[in-house]
């Protein structure tokens, strides 16, 4: 290895600290292994800190009928039972444990009467099931895994972007990446990495993530050879702002409807009650995005092409209690008083059920060394993802990844570095400064997400998706050409040339996924192909590279243990 | 639609000054919005922090028209339009590049303050009107906007004597919790030098969280601090009902 490079060695590299990464970090550390954690943000600053409405766990704290069956059996009907059973049974199974942790070192949530957590309902959740702080949920959760890990001696590579998985043959043998302060690079040896960098949704316009979310995880791990799954299911939230047109996209969170908030169109009309009668408003996410692209579709939108949503017929101040970040959000970005009258609120590209295909107990991708957990990762959501579920999953398969990846450091001999490969690696991030007169990543980020936003959106034809990946092609060719200007000290406009090219091999796989799936299931909407086709709910889409391509194949999903089946039984026939 | 002008930091911590950018105005928009459209059309290399653009990671503070805040959340209708609208980045830090600055030094603050800490044996029930004052601190998203305006860091560059006051509202939270057996009052007194504040109440006005810093959060700190070092009886008796161990 040349000493070119600053180079840290860990046990167990974790990248991303959001929830998932905090957590796993927390239990390698735990199991004694020496943890670094890498981040594109500061510290506390991930997606996971903008969690609002709550992390679901089966406690019974205020509906006693609850149990870890019932929280399965919603997982699942949600997912349109294309979800990993056996994620979805550790997830039900330890979901309490993990809130409970989280109280015992230091979380504060709301309180029940007897002085216990206080849970709420939300959408497709059969009971009051979301733990929650106000509607800032995911605050608490960060601040109080942020501190416990800083505490135990985590090492922090903040503001850090890893750009490149390292391999020693097949295993996994570190990371490549770079300073965003100052564009110095800097290599990672570790036994294992876990990775949890979460979602995509920067690749649309209209979206509720923030500027980390590009995919990188996910297009890491398929360049390092692992596969991908149910990349075709990309959730739009219902409720995003539409107005005014700086804030579209926002989210505004499902606690609104937890609470009673109720939805109607421009005629004053409950439209929910044609869609889903029995669950109305708490209905799952993907038929209340559709119910209102459709009125919006068909001319029962609002003024700003959304719906009405209105939570003025509670008393203000529960409003300002249960919801204050909703409350000062409209006031202050949209001059609307919500425990007066109505938000106004659309679909909003929000969540990716798809990523790493990673084995249900284990968090292990098919690359040896390499784990994903939370929003990277495949599995658990299936076609569909519940709200609070992801919060959940976080700590959940966090601690597992963060356990497995600890066991595997000890059991296995240091890897070696491939001087060749991280002067690959180095190449591809300096090239574009020397490319002159090329576009500029900003115009070709505009293009991919308008091309997504028209062509790969909450509905498809199969034309659009055609048309969508022959797009994808020239934007390809197009990020060969393109140039960055200014230096490399934190420079966005060459940060997001890079990002860019995680955006487009995740929207290929997605595109590629869609094109396949010829049914409609959960968050997948194939105008083409509007119903649920049986043999299509056997398989998961699997994605993998083979010769430099792209390579797509359908693996059947494992079946269901009889003990496990006998608890959908009672509610199967309303899958659809 | 019209336009704005924005004078902008453009440097680094040797070198720099405010750089002119016309940007047409969209209704609703904020200095943030503002600040993505000079990186998409004008500059893409302007050095910008934000995160969520919705005023929950703290990611966005910068000086706007010499008023610490979170761009994110400032409105640019806000300001007379036929002036242009200055944006620097927070003083109390060191700059890195243009709008982002070195706030490395509040996370070292932050390592010296002991977790929460159970007391042995406690029974997990707390009740909502028992925590409804510390979940007030545990609102704090980190903006550092506080630490930018107090005095004792803007002006003293006090960075090696003192807290400032996102730590004493993290203190708070953590010496005002229900369960919690620690004690941080020595830790307040010496190494986060409590005392140097004079309770100006300039962190108060600018936190976007409307948290009481001094209210609620460091006049009682540094009540206890008296408590325990001047008047050690009072401090016993309340140790007594607390059961509260000192920090190691
Ligand atoms: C507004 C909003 C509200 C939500 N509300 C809820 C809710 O109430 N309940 C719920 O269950 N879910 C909610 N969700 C979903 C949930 O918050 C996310 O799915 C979850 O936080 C993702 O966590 P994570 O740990 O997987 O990733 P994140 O928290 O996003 O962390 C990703 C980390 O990876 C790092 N990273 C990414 N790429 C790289 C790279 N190349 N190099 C180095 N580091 C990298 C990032 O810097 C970051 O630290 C909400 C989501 C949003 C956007
Ligand atoms: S009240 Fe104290 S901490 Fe707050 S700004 Fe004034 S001196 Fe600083
Ligand atoms: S206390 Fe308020 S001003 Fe200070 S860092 Fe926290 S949120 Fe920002
Ligand atoms: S971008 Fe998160 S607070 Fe402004």
């Amino acid at each position: 290895m040349n000493g070119k490079y600053e180079t840290h060695e860990h046990d167990v590299l974790v990248i991303g600290a959001g929830g998932a990464g905090l957590r796993a970090a927390i239990e390698a550390l735990a199991q004694g292994a020496s943890v670094g954690v890498v981040c594109k943000s500061l510290l506390g600053k991930a997606h996971t800190v903008m969690a609002e409405g709550g992390i679901a766990a089966a406690m019974a704290n205020v509906d006693e009928a609850d149990d870890w069956r019932a929280h399965f059996r919603d997982t699942i009907r949600g997912g349109k039972f294309l979800n990993n059973w056996r994620m979805a049974q550790i997830h039900a199974q330890e979901s309490s444990e993990r809130v409970r942790e989280l109280e015992q070192w230091g979380a504060l949530f709301d309180r029940t009467k007897d002085g216990r957590i206080l849970q709420r309902a939300f959408g497709g959740h059969t009971f009051k099931r979301l733990c929650h702080v106000g509607d800032r949920t995911g605050l608490e959760m960060i601040r109080t895994l942020q501190d416990r890990g800083v505490q135990m001696g985590f090492d922090v590579y903040m503001e850090c972007a890893i750009t490149r998985l390292l391999k020693d043959g097949d295993r996994l043998a570190g990371a490549f990446g770079y300073w965003r302060e100052n564009g110095r690079f800097v290599v990672f040896k570790a036994k294992s990495v876990v990775l949890a960098t979460g979602g995509i949704g920067k690749a649309w316009p209209i979206t509720s993530n923030s500027w980390e979310y590009t995919g990188d995880g996910m297009a890491l791990a398929y360049d390092a050879g692992a596969e991908l799954m149910d990349m075709e299911f990309v959730q739009f939230h219902p409720t995003g702002m539409v107005w005014p047109p700086g804030v579209q996209g926002i989210l505004v969170t499902e606690a609104v409807r937890g609470e009673g908030g109720i939805l109607r169109n421009k005629t004053g009309e409950r439209f929910m009650e044609r869609y889903d009668p029995k669950r109305m408003e708490l209905s799952t996410r993907d038929v209340v995005a559709r119910a209102i692209y459709t009125e919006v579709r068909e001319g029962r939108g609002t003024e700003h092409g959304g719906a009405y949503l209105d939570i003025s017929q509670k008393p203000a101040e529960y409003v300002k209690r249960k919801l204050p970040s909703m409350y000062h959000q409209f006031l202050e970005l949209a001059d609307v008083d919500i425990t007066k009258g109505p938000m106004e609120v659309g679909p909003t590209c929000h969540y990716m059920m798809g990523g790493v295909k990673v084995e249900a107990d284990t968090a292990a991708s098919t690359v040896p060394g390499l784990f994903a957990a939370g929003e990277v990762a495949a599995g658990l959501h299936g076609a569909n993802r519940l709200g609070g579920n992801s919060l959940s999953d976080l700590l959940v398969f966090g601690r597992r990844a963060g356990l497995v990846a600890a066991q595997h450091a000890k059991a296995t001999v240091a890897p070696s570095l491939d001087p060749g490969q991280i002067d690959s690696a180095e190449r591809a991030m300096l090239a574009p400064f020397e490319r002159k007169e090329g576009e500029s990543p900003y115009a070709l980020h505009s293009d991919l997400q308008e091309n997504m936003q028209k062509l790969v959106g909450i509905f498809r034809t199969e034309e659009d998706l055609r048309q969508a990946l022959t797009k994808i092609e020239e934007l390809k060719e197009r990020s060969q050409r393109m140039s960055v200007s200014g230096s490399r000290m934190f420079n966005p406009g060459w940060h997001l040339g890079r990002d860019l090219e995680s955006m487009l091999t995740v929207v290929e796989a997605v595109t590629r996924s869609a094109l396949a799936r010829q049914e409609s299931r959960g968050a997948h909407s194939r105008i083409d192909y509007p119903d649920l086709d049986l043999s299509w709910g056997k398989q998961n889409n699997v994605i993998a590279r083979k010769n430099e391509r792209m390579e797509l194949r359908q693996v059947p999903i494992p079946d269901m243990p009889e003990d496990l089946q006998v608890l959908l039984t009672e509610e199967k026939g309303s899958a659809a | 639609m019209s336009d704005a002008t924005l004078k902008i930091f453009r440097g680094t911590r040797e070198i720099g000054a405010t750089v002119d950018y016309r940007v047409p105005i969209a209704p609703g928009m904020v200095v943030l919005d503002a600040l993505h459209y000079v990186q998409s059309h004008l500059a893409p290399d302007l050095a910008v922090r934000w995160n969520c653009k919705a005023g929950k990671c703290g990611s966005c503070s910068a000086e706007v028209n010499g008023r610490p805040r979170l761009t994110c959340k400032t409105r640019m209708d806000t300001f007379p339009q036929d002036k242009p609208i200055t944006i620097l980045p927070m003083k109390s830090f060191p700059v890195i590049k243009d709008l982002v600055t070195d706030v490395s030094w509040n996370y070292k603050v932050n390592k010296k303050i002991p977790p929460f800490q159970p007391r042995a044996g406690v029974e997990w029930r707390m009740y909502q009107e028992d925590i409804d004052r510390v979940q007030e601190f545990r609102k704090c998203i980190e903006c550092f906007l506080c630490q930018n305006v107090c005095h004792v860091l803007r002006d003293h560059d006090k960075q090696e004597q003192f807290g400032g006051p996102r730590f004493f509202v993290r203190v708070a939270g953590l010496e005002m919790h229900p369960l919690d057996g620690l004690q941080r009052t020595g830790l307040l007194k010496t190494e986060l030098g409590i005392g140097l504040c004079n309770i100006t109440k300039c962190c108060t006005e600018v936190c976007p969280e409307d948290i009481h810093i001094t209210d609620n959060a460091i006049i009682p700190l540094k009540e206890r601090v008296v408590d325990d070092f001047y008047d050690p009886l009072l401090g016993l008796v309340r140790k007594i009902r607390n059961a509260k161990e000192p920090a190691k």
